[in-house]
């Protein structure tokens, strides 16, 4: 199972193929919107892309939640072992 | 017994003639930024959208149909007496009856062609190419004249900050007829209805009536979900069509999607890991979405600015309410 930092790891590097956002800006307190400049059409694009590696899902009505980097490794990591 | 008799089709059909007509009136981001709190900068980082193009009084939907069809008859080298069929592909004729296509037949002077409109919203032109080739390789028509046209600016809530900067008017038109060989591949199409509610007009006319004030009932699109439908889901069925004709997208030369949004564009287009040399048609820029006219209109622009030559293959991708979608590759005429 991969760490809390792998996680966020692989989601920087997801951030950064969206967005073009440096992988390493994309740290845990960051918010998706108001940190990093990830509007709500790249972050259905995140989500996609975040959905296929680490094999979960993560429905639109959620997506509105994920604020931080933060929530979004804590969603993965509740989904991967839910 | 005795055995109804039937008619020999063409063994091929293609898109002959191509025509486009863009309305009158340029509508840049500054004019529509007051009635939805925005600004010129967040409709182009939120869509690619520059300018739109807006009818005029006089540019009705048959007006505009009109000359895109002329244009498409010229192009194809055959008069409007050739013409058997004409297929209109629209979702805002607001005379809904008769279809406007019996009128544009008979404005353009083909002989009582057969006549009539389809509703397929933004997938409507796609859904037309298919039925016109069927229809040419089985003898029902020779010459099929396929029109996407909207009037979109009539049918939008220029305060409504999720479409008030996208939607737009037009006309693009082609002519479908026999061919030596296949110029049109074979169609992957379908729907979605238990997703209705993603892209719909607001309420149906017998609600509207029954208001204290009636207003026209606008279209309304819930953004990011239709963004990720369009952008994954139609980027599998982009690939499942160049399966179907036997090609890949390195044989492809165009790529034609129905101009929703720039960014589903360029999202579908990382998605499908398009090769370096495949031009993608970017009309929604300065053209806006025009729904069923969108990709005639888009293809036309490349073919006159010369990203898109005589015997491309081009692959057409639309979809929209309902939610349906319609694909092909085809040739460029």
């Amino acid at each position: 199972m991969a760490t809390t930092d792998e996680i966020r790891a692989d989601l920087a590097d997801i951030v950064n193929e969206v967005a073009g956002i440096p992988a390493d800006d994309v740290q845990m307190d960051k918010s998706f919107t108001d940190d990093l400049d990830v509007d709500s059409l790249s972050m259905v694009e995140v989500v996609v892309a975040a959905e296929e590696k680490f094999d979960v899902k993560i429905p639109d009505d959620e997506v509105k939640n994920l604020k931080t980097v933060g929530d979004a490794v804590a969603y993965i990591e509740r989904a991967q072992n839910g | 017994m005795t055995r109804i008799g039937s008619v020999p089709g063409s063994q091929h059909a293609a898109m002959l003639g191509l025509g486009a007509y863009r309305p009158s009136r340029v509508i840049p981001n500054a004019e529509v930024v007051d009635a939805i709190d925005s600004s010129d900068e967040w409709i182009q980082q939120r869509s690619g959208i520059k300018q739109r193009r807006w009818a005029n009084d006089e540019e009705s939907v048959q007006m505009m149909s009109v000359a895109a069809a002329r244009d498409a008859i010229a192009d194809a080298g055959i008069e409007p007496a050739q013409v058997d069929c004409v297929i209109v592909a629209t979702v805002s004729h607001l005379l809904q009856t008769p279809a406007v296509a019996t009128m544009i037949a008979h404005e353009l002077g083909t002989e009582r062609a057969a006549a009539f409109d389809i509703s397929a919203a933004c997938a409507g032109f796609c859904h037309g190419m298919a039925l016109a080739a069927d229809m040419v390789k089985g003898g029902t028509a020779k010459h099929v004249l396929v029109i996407g046209v909207e009037r979109l600016s009539d049918l939008t809530d220029v305060y409504d900050r999720g479409t008030a900067f996208i939607f737009a008017d037009g006309a693009g038109a082609a002519v479908v007829g026999p061919s030596d060989e296949p110029g049109i591949g074979p169609v992957v199409w379908g729907s979605d209805g238990e997703q209705f509610e993603l892209i719909r007009q607001k309420e149906d006319w017998r609600d509207v009536l029954k208001q204290e004030h009636p207003s026209m009932p606008h279209l309304v699109m819930q953004g990011n979900p239709v963004f990720r439908w369009a952008s994954f889901e139609m980027a599998k069925i982009a690939q499942q069509t160049l399966d179907r004709s036997g090609i890949t997208a390195e044989d492809l030369d165009v790529f034609v999607p129905h101009q929703a949004n720039m960014r589903i564009i360029d999202a579908m287009a990382r998605s499908m890991k398009l090769p370096a040399h495949v031009q993608i048609a970017r009309d929604i820029a300065e053209q806006g979405n025009t729904s069923a006219a969108s990709i005639p209109l888009a293809l036309a622009r490349m073919v006159e600015e010369g990203t898109a030559k005589s015997g491309d293959l081009a692959l057409l991708i639309a979809f929209g309410a309902g939610l349906a979608y319609a694909a092909q590759v085809v040739k460029v005429p």
